[in-house]
């Protein structure tokens, strides 16, 4: 919303000055974007006279100007490239050391083609009142010559834009600002009353309103006989200053009510109107040629007015071009309505119309002003058109529902904590329009037509404490209660967090990639589903939620490599998408080590080079279960994976086969194929809500250590195996032998070649045996490593090696 | 000199003379094994006399004492002389360089590490987190928290949609973590002190929005806290996060749906090229949305609006992100450059703390 501070003034009577009413404009929620202050930024640019123009002696298209500055000094010599600089000629000067807007740059004393250059003759678009650089301004001859230029031109008023909330219609004319201010104190509200003009002969046009659904008030007025031509200059310069364009007077006059009273009204040429108006709604395959010049298909969903003709107007939206106020109108249908704001706003959105009426009508206008705005308007076109007024027709309701609030004075000190006197109160209130009665402690407030906003206890509390002044809320120290100081994360908050300096602490980057990622990504992933589509995605590549982290960090690992950085190690930690209930959103934690990025660390190394493999993003995923207190004993480590994944190279972790925790491995050739990646990759991913939590416990202390007393024994087994054999089964089959005295079984050695049968492989395990109760007999251990051998025999076919 | 005064000089000698411990072992069996020099003129004393085993024993025994002594000594010379040759040996360039540690090479992404500021912060004042899905309904997301059906506040949110269900209802991505606000309303009992941080969505892409962003939204509902609580939270919170002594804010009014009265922050700031400074200056910034919690919201939330009484606040994680460490570009957040990462992330052991500071 713009408008200017003399427009303002129209509406207040205050002499507070410009920075002092800006300011209070934003505390009472009214925020001012931007203040335009033209008379301050072109305060050096004064009216001066070109006393001779001689052409340039070393440039055929520059002349060597004198000019009169009016300073009562000697002329100054400018050197000056407009094609219209010629002796007599009054335009816009400005001395060295001026900032000039339009080309961003503080002039100087210039040397140009050798001639001295002492100031600039200029342009209107170097000042930036407008785009026409043709030439130096051309000022009429009696401008008083010396005098600044901003100040004679009138563009001393300085242009006002806020940003306002959707909440305040009755803000988005210039009237209802300046109510707001003289409630803050800022000066006197003028409102005089809009005396109603009466009509000389009945309005020879009917209306019929079809739906007052969509329509609930409608006003029209014929004003004969006017004389149509370009608004006076007062008008001209008040809308050209806000950025509109002045178009003539009767429609001028609508643009001003709709700024000034933000009350949006339509005129129709009467003579171009066939037959009498009906408010309806649009038919299929009708369509209308707007004010803006575009065509609209129009359908049911749209109201429109239309007459013998078909449709006229797009009701509260735009009028059509066809029956639009020209030069020529002599006779004028004005017409003040109610819109459905919501249909107002739909049909907007629909045809992506952004007008000033469409503005207001969807934020609901003052319906108690919609004859009186008729009223002010016939004053006005009459007053710069003349003409003869009918009498006004008006259907459906004039007036907006009453609505008055019990109100508990002490309602404003239990929300916002500031004690307002109930003077003060009720002093503001009436400023903004309100009445309130009673002498409390519940008072009756009735508010007014325009505040379509306000319709309960809070919003009394906002008025009061918006213009009171929010910054008079006494900070209040919160109490944090009396609970006791305990983790405020949920578990699952907790592995999240924990999962992440886990990864970090592997030397690995952490990426957060985007929820959203192309449909062969999502399907390659298992996801992909209609239900997990979205229906207007902002890009083609940004079409599905993620099943997994994967597509994100596989593209974001390939994206680096392209930049030069391809031994490159990435994890996330985040949201994934299996549908689209809460319960199928889950937490996932991922990662991708690309090239010389191993465990070890990135890039060669003289120490080691090492490819990424299986086994780092196999010790990825189990950092992050081990982390996140996942229970370690319990997991088991299954060969093979998703499609994705390389058959031979992958492994997916689980706690039995109904509870998969996550995968690891190298990536499918065919996957990094169909997401456009260069391999190898390690990856893995692990679902932190599948982990089961830990039982609470009733302590915190931990369990009693039991330290023995006699020393572990160790004793290496060699077994040759079928290569299918995995060393996983020889590792649990040893560990079963006896749970309490082996502790401990650890893989050596893996060795398959010269000496071992093709198809066999060597398996070397260390297995600690630890007492318990006294030091094992020879005799005893040797019966521990024979029940051993016999186990492992049993269950993976394998023999001890000789 | 006699026999035995030679022999010694001539073993002493060899002892002194032998190169290492192999040469030193043949020079004592010479002399003291079964069949050293030595050995053999202790031999002889058996066919003495008394009185010339007396003396002769004494004097053989003396020259073997000699050359044990000897013997020994060499030996610990030429211990320590071979210990100190093969760790000279043993020399290696100390000077090669190493890999960046792991906890110094893994970086924590700022969101993540302004995240866990955040709870920090928030936990120290007796919040507690609180979090719900991403993909949300229409109602918990709009009608809820007071946005009327087409009521232009709602296209104040570029909402992405989902495709209607046979119902006709359809999903969305939640535009704000208010959402999360309705849902602990209907599942907890006031009082309620909550944070709920999430990632939110709206239609946006330029150099300040990105399709997807993360807020973090407060929620206090219980029977006294008001205006001045909020205004004292935020306060604290700013000068936390910030971690400066002292900071001017300003609260003027504003609109949101979902509160009433509604305020809006702003910091007093300086900006100068690529840094902001808070608590000085003559700019104003604004940072966060808050207001008292609407009444209607209450009700919808089963909560009676003339018994309880709270406020929220939301704000963007990824701004306040920016204005404290000084990243210029939203978008970078997501763009995974591992050259960006290593210099905007965090080392995994900076865990913000209260006792040792947020980000020292």
């Amino acid at each position: 919303m713009k408008f200017t501070l003399s427009w303002l003034k129209d509406h207040l009577d205050t002499d507070e000055p410009l920075e002092k009413l800006a300011d209070k404009l934003t505390m009472i929620g009214l925020e001012v974007e931007n203040i335009e202050d033209k008379a301050k930024a072109l305060k050096p640019f004064t009216i001066a006279k070109v006393i001779s123009a001689e052409q340039h002696p070393n440039a055929d298209r520059l002349r060597v100007c004198m000019v009169d500055t009016g300073d009562g000094g000697a002329p100054v010599q400018v050197v000056c490239g407009a094609p219209n600089a010629r002796a007599g000629l009054v335009s816009v000067f400005s001395p060295p050391g001026t900032y000039i807007p339009g080309k961003d740059i503080t002039l100087g004393v210039g040397t140009i083609r050798g001639v001295e250059s002492r100031g600039m003759l200029c342009s209107a678009a170097e000042l930036h009142i407008s785009n026409d650089h043709d030439g130096i301004m051309e000022l009429p001859a009696d401008a008083p010559i010396g005098a600044g230029y901003a100040e004679w031109a009138a563009l001393g008023d300085p242009v006002i834009e806020i940003n306002l909330t959707p909440n305040r219609q009755d803000c988005t004319g210039v009237h209802g600002i300046a109510r707001d201010l003289a409630a803050a104190d800022m000066g006197k509200f003028k409102d005089p009353s809009i005396k109603p003009i009466k009509g000389e002969f009945p309005c020879p046009v009917k209306v019929t309103v079809e739906d007052a659904a969509l329509c609930p008030g409608f006003a029209l007025r014929l004003v004969r006989g006017v004389k149509n031509g370009p608004s006076p200059e007062w008008l001209q310069k008040r809308l050209t200053a806000i950025g509109l364009r002045p178009i003539n007077a009767l429609v001028d006059i609508t643009n001003f009510m709709t700024y000034d009273r933000a009350r949006p009204l339509h005129v129709f040429d009467a003579r171009k109107v066939k037959g009498n108006l009906v408010v309806r709604r649009a038919r299929d395959g009708e369509a209308l040629l707007a004010l803006d010049g575009r065509a609209y298909n129009l359908d049911p969903s749209i109201c429109v007015i239309a007459d013998e003709h078909g449709v006229e107007s797009l009701a509260g939206i735009m009028g059509g071009e066809a029956s639009g106020c020209d030069e020529n109108t002599t006779d004028v249908l004005i017409e003040s309505a109610l819109w459905n704001e919501i249909n107002i706003a739909q049909t907007g959105r629909k045809l992506g119309i952004n007008s000033d009426a469409r503005y207001r009508f969807e934020r609901g206008v003052d319906p108690a002003f919609m004859v009186p705005g008729l009223e002010l308007a016939t004053k006005l076109v009459m007053e710069l058109c003349g003409g003869t007024p009918s009498e006004n027709v008006v259907v459906g309701k004039a007036f907006g529902d009453d609505r008055v609030i019990d109100f508990p004075v002490t309602e404003v000190k239990r929300l916002s904590g500031i004690e307002v006197p109930q003077v003060e109160m009720k002093r503001i209130l009436s400023h903004l329009g309100f009445m309130v009665a009673g002498p409390g402690p519940v008072v009756k407030v009735a508010v007014p037509s325009w505040r379509s906003d306000v319709h309960g206890k809070a919003d009394i509390v906002e008025e009061v404490v918006r213009i009171y002044g929010v910054d008079k809320v006494p900070m209040t120290p919160f109490e944090r209660g009396e609970d006791a100081r305990k983790s405020v994360l949920t578990p699952l908050q907790l592995r999240t967090r924990r999962a992440r300096r886990a990864l970090a602490s592997r030397g690995m980057v952490e990426a957060v990639t985007w929820s959203f990622i192309t449909k062969p990504a999502a399907q390659l992933f298992g996801g992909g589903q209609r239900e997990l589509e979205v229906a207007n995605p902002i890009a083609a590549d940004l079409s599905d939620m993620r099943p997994s982290l994967l597509p994100g960090l596989v593209a974001a690992a390939q994206a680096n490599a392209d930049r030069g950085f391809g031994d490159v190690v990435l994890f996330e930690v985040g949201q994934i998408f299996k549908g689209d209930r809460p319960q199928d959103q889950f937490m996932a934690a991922s990662g991708v080590r690309r090239g010389l990025a191993s465990s070890e660390g990135s890039g060669r190394h003289w120490s080691s080079s090492a490819q990424a493999d299986v086994f780092d993003a196999k010790a990825d995923a189990l950092a992050v279960l081990a982390a996140v207190g996942a229970p370690m004993q319990a997991l088991q480590i299954v060969a093979g994976g998703p499609g994705w994944l390389h058959p031979g190279r992958s492994g997916t972790i689980q706690i039995g086969p109904q509870n998969v925790l996550g995968h690891f491995g190298e990536m499918h050739p065919r996957a990094l194929e169909a997401l456009g990646a260069d391999g190898p990759l390690m990856v893995f991913e692990v679902t932190l809500d599948r982990i089961p939590e830990a039982k609470k416990k009733a302590t915190r202390a931990k369990p009693l250590i039991e330290l023995s007393a006699f020393q572990p024994v160790s004793r290496d087994f060699a077994f040759i195996v079928d290569r299918a054999v995995k060393a996983g089964d020889i590792v649990r089959a040893a560990q079963g032998v006896d749970k309490k005295l082996i502790t401990g079984v650890n893989v050596f050695d893996v060795y398959e070649g010269k000496g071992i049968d093709d198809g066999k492989k060597s398996i070397g395990i260390a297995v600690t045996i630890q007492p318990r109760e006294k030091t094992l007999t020879d005799q005893e251990i040797e019966a521990v490593a024979a029940k051993i051998v016999a186990e492992v025999t049993k269950k993976t076919g394998g023999t001890l090696r000789a | 000199m006699s026999d035995l005064a030679t022999l010694e000089t001539s073993i002493l000698d060899q002892i002194a003379a032998t190169g290492d411990e192999a040469a030193l072992e043949s020079v004592r069996v010479a002399a003291l094994g079964k069949k050293g020099s030595i050995s053999a003129l202790l031999a002889t004393l058996g066919k003495m006399s008394p009185d010339e085993r007396k003396t002769q024993g004494a004097a053989i025994n003396q020259a073997k004492d000699k050359v044990t002594e000897a013997l020994a000594a060499r030996r610990d010379v030429l211990k320590s002389a071979a210990l100190d040759a093969r760790l000279a040996s043993e020399t290696v360039d100390v000077t090669l360089p190493l890999r960046d540690a792991p906890t110094d090479a893994g970086r924590i992404h700022p969101l993540s590490q302004v995240w866990d500021e955040l709870t920090t912060i928030f936990a120290d004042m007796g919040f507690s987190v609180a979090e719900g899905p991403d993909i949300e309904t229409d109602d918990y997301n709009f009608t809820k928290l007071n946005f009327p059906e087409g009521h232009p506040a709602r296209e104040m949110h570029d909402t992405f949609f989902f495709h209607p269900k046979e119902d006709g209802s359809r999903m969305l991505l939640r535009t704000h973590t208010s959402p999360v606000q309705v849902r602990t309303m209907l599942t907890q009992k006031p009082p309620i002190r909550v944070i709920c941080p999430g990632r939110t969505y709206r239609i946006d892409s330029d150099a300040t929005h990105t399709p997807q962003f993360h807020q973090v939204e407060g929620l206090v509902i219980d029977k006294h806290s008001h205006l001045g609580h909020l205004k004292w939270i935020l306060h604290e919170f700013c000068k936390a996060f910030f971690e400066v002594d002292h900071l001017n804010m300003r609260f003027r009014p504003s609109f949101f749906p979902f509160t009433e009265p509604s305020l809006e922050v702003d910091l007093q700031c300086r900006r100068d090229k690529n840094e902001i400074r808070f608590g000085e200056g003559e700019d104003w910034m604004e940072i966060l949305g808050c207001g008292m919690v609407h009444p209607n919201v209450l009700r919808a939330c089963g909560i009676d609006p003339d018994e309880y009484q709270g406020f929220a606040w939301g704000m963007g994680i990824d701004r306040i992100a920016m204005l404290k460490y000084g990243i210029a570009d939203l978008r970078q957040l997501f763009d995974s450059d591992v050259r960006w990462l290593n210099h905007y992330g965090f080392k995994p052991l900076e865990v913000p703390t209260l006792a040792g500071g947020l980000s020292s």
